[in-house]
């Protein structure tokens, strides 16, 4: 290392020290989970206001497999989040980031098993034309400020991967936004829809993964000086 | 265990020689390790933070060199592992080891590097003749010289001229002073250095065209 260079890291040492101020530890990458799950929990319980508990217990006693699509898009919710704030810490393995897989199959296989189904379920409503892209505008509009929520709380941490951090949670978000849906949703799923909500759900992640990766970035007003 | 030989071996991690030998940082880190040091850091102490930077660049700088980087391609790694330490000092626990930590960022900086080495090759070209060959948006090189082998005749034009003519354009046509100033400075009237001015422009004139011979 030459001289020059070497006068250049004292000097880059020298910023840092001066700029450092005293900070407190981040919590746990569980207990940060469990903070933005809270706040989705928030959400549902103000959702709830508009739900047909009394419709809800029918469907999902009728037909299981929209239950088990529920459970599925709950667990991807949860575990979703945990390996976005797992992987947003340096020195955590990549490998959080299959955590959530076993519970997107689950709720993908479950929610296609719902779509081959025949016949309307008990105590749903018929689906008007316009449903499908209201969902997909429900998925959107819930799961973008859920996955915001998310951004800003990761953003506290320093993803050495941004573009893998951010997509899980918009993973996260999406799924949440997913199983809120089901509170307020009066229809059985057809083919149409679990395409739209699929590319609703890929939209919502993507756009995550997109705005999140960049701000994630390091920030350039550090680097340029 | 001691906090020397705690430091020693605590993940693999050792602070290298450039650290060891500066003098009270080395007994800084000897005596309370890397993770106290962090931990102190966090807190805001600065001269333990300082020595936790130091015992990053060796750390930085082998992961640049095991990704194959080129020796000034290194330090550019190791001022960002510094930069994102800085960034992510809050994300270490100080109940976890250090190495993993810093490794992962070490190793994901050097990576990254590549990374940007590879966008940058995509998009620039590597061609020193066209740079060469690309002409500056500046002044020509021969127009400068002109101007100076101009000026250099003009000085010498000027040096031939009587002492009276000499005076006059040097004050008035060089200094540019007006008459007033001119024949305050000179005791001359100021007719006389009217007269001489003209002449001495109408002298320059024939010896310019003259040209080489001056």
């Amino acid at each position: 290392m030459s001289d020059l260079s070497e006068a250049a890291q004292q000097r880059l040492i020298a910023r840092l020290a001066g700029e450092l101020r005293p900070v407190t530890v981040l919590p746990s990458p569980w207990k940060r989970a469990a903070l933005w799950l809270g706040a989705a929990l928030w959400f549902g319980l103000f959702l709830s206001i508009f739900a047909n508990f009394q419709m809800l217990r029918v469907r999902l006693l009728s037909t299981p497999d929209m239950g088990i699509a529920e459970l599925g898009a709950v667990l991807t919710a949860m575990l979703a989040a945990v390996a976005a704030f797992q992987t947003s810490v340096p020195g955590r393995s990549a490998h959080w980031a299959w955590l959530p897989a076993p519970a997107v199959l689950l709720w993908l296989g479950a929610s296609t098993v719902g779509c081959l189904r025949l016949g309307p379920i008990p105590g749903t409503e018929p689906e008007s034309p316009m449903h499908p892209a209201v969902c997909a505008w429900f998925l959107l509009m819930v799961s973008l400020p859920m996955a915001f929520l998310l951004m800003l709380m990761l953003l506290r941490a320093c993803p050495l991967r941004p573009a893998l951090t951010a997509s899980l949670g918009g993973l996260a978000s999406a799924a949440a936004a997913a199983a809120l849906l089901t509170l307020i949703h009066p229809f059985d799923a057809t083919a149409e829809d679990l395409v739209v909500h699929l590319a609703a759900v890929i939209a919502a992640v993507l756009a995550t993964r997109v705005l999140g990766a960049r701000r994630m970035g390091l920030d350039p007003s550090l680097r340029a000086r | 265990m001691s906090a020397t030989l705690a430091i020693a071996t605590f993940d693999g991690f050792r602070p290298g020689p450039r650290l060891w030998h500066m003098g009270a940082m080395k007994d800084e880190v000897q005596n309370r390790g890397l993770p106290v040091l962090m931990a102190a850091a966090q807190a805001g102490d600065r001269a333990a933070y300082q020595a936790v930077l130091r015992a990053c660049v060796p750390v930085a700088a082998a992961a640049a060199r095991r990704q194959g980087h080129a020796p000034d391609a290194v330090d550019d790694v190791v001022q960002e592992v510094l930069i994102t330490v800085h960034r992510a000092l809050a994300t270490y626990d100080p109940s976890r080891p250090f190495g993993p930590w810093l490794h992962a960022i070490a190793n994901r900086r050097a990576v990254d590097a590549w990374r940007r080495h590879g966008r940058a090759g995509g998009r620039e070209v590597h061609d020193p003749e066209a740079y060469l060959a690309h002409a500056d948006s500046g002044p020509d090189a021969d127009a400068q010289t002109d101007a100076g082998f101009q000026s250099d005749a003009l000085r010498a034009a000027v040096a031939r001229l009587p002492a009276g003519q000499r005076e006059a354009i040097e004050l008035i046509g060089l200094a540019e002073k007006s008459l007033d100033e001119a024949a305050a400075v000179t005791g001359r009237s100021k007719g006389a250095l009217k007269v001489n001015f003209h002449r001495a422009l109408k002298a320059l004139r024939t010896l310019m065209v003259q040209g080489g011979d001056v």
